[in-house]
């Protein structure tokens, strides 16, 4: 277990400076979802699957689509011969080597059986959410509002660029 | 049954992660690598987190990690259509440009 730890580890450090050093920002994201799966890999290790797997659904999903979203919307060259140059090897080996070791990881964690990661000591996610939902009661009302206000804060300043937006289609 | 790695590891690992984010807010002047950054240092104190209710087998580690989960998502959404708002005014993305009030 130490050595998958360590090796899970590296890769999420990796990735994470090489994530915030490249000048692409899409090649960026590419190393951050990396880094993100590699923490979740660690988080499965320390006997967390719970949260394990909201990582990988809602930030290396969620928050990261967002992010995409953005990127794309901003529209950094968009041009069919960017998309070609971007899509040289060189871009996208980098991420899907340090996959590829995570997932070599994960596969011998599922097939080491009883021996393996069954053993270690698991917090289980019945154990999380009896306590998200008994002393930590307050706690999720709080964070429902904060989501609330997230999602209304989003809307107005959204709603501000309406004019923007429409500006841009006429020109182009 | 036993944690399976030392609580030290775990907390190295999450120290070193937030450092490199923290880097990253510090030297990149672009508004989306400054967002990527944070979402980087939020994560490795969730990480933390997860790492300290593993060493006493509690679940109160993962439910902090919930609630960093919700302002990390809250977060990202403001922070984004606040930048989209930016590069609006500044037609760019340099987060230098921003030096007066007012826009």
């Amino acid at each position: 277990m130490n050595t998958l730890f360590i090796i899970a580890g590296t890769i999420a450090i990796l990735s994470a400076a090489l994530a915030v050093s490249r000048i692409n920002a899409v090649h960026a994201l590419l190393y951050l979802v990396v880094s993100l799966l590699a923490v979740g890999v660690v988080l499965f290790i320390l006997g967390a699957p719970f949260a394990a797997v909201l990582e990988v659904i809602i930030y290396a999903g969620a928050i990261m689509v967002l992010f995409v979203f953005v990127i794309m919307m901003l529209n950094f060259g968009g041009a069919l011969a960017e998309e070609k140059r971007r899509l040289k090897p060189s871009a996208w080996a980098g991420p899907v080597l340090l996959t590829l070791i995570l997932a070599v990881e994960l596969v011998f964690v599922t097939c080491s059986g009883t021996k393996g990661v069954y053993r270690i000591l698991m917090v289980s996610p019945t154990q999380v959410g009896l306590s998200l939902f008994g002393p930590y009661m307050l706690g999720v009302e709080l964070a429902s509002m904060l989501l609330l206000a997230g999602l209304v804060g989003a809307y107005h300043l959204a709603r501000s660029i309406g004019p923007f937006r429409r500006e841009e289609r006429g020109r182009s | 049954m036993s944690p399976a790695v030392p609580a030290e590891y775990s907390l190295i690992l999450a120290g070193l992660l937030f450092v490199i984010g923290l880097a990253g807010v510090m030297v990149r002047r672009n508004l989306i690598f400054i967002l990527l950054s944070l979402e980087i240092m939020l994560n490795a104190a969730g990480l933390a987190f997860v790492a300290a209710g593993a060493r006493w087998g509690t679940a109160d580690g993962q439910v902090m990690f919930i609630f960093i989960l919700a302002v990390a998502a809250a977060e990202v959404v403001v922070g984004l259509a606040l930048l989209l708002w930016f590069h609006h005014w500044h037609r760019g993305l340099d987060a230098d440009s921003a030096n007066e009030m007012r826009g």
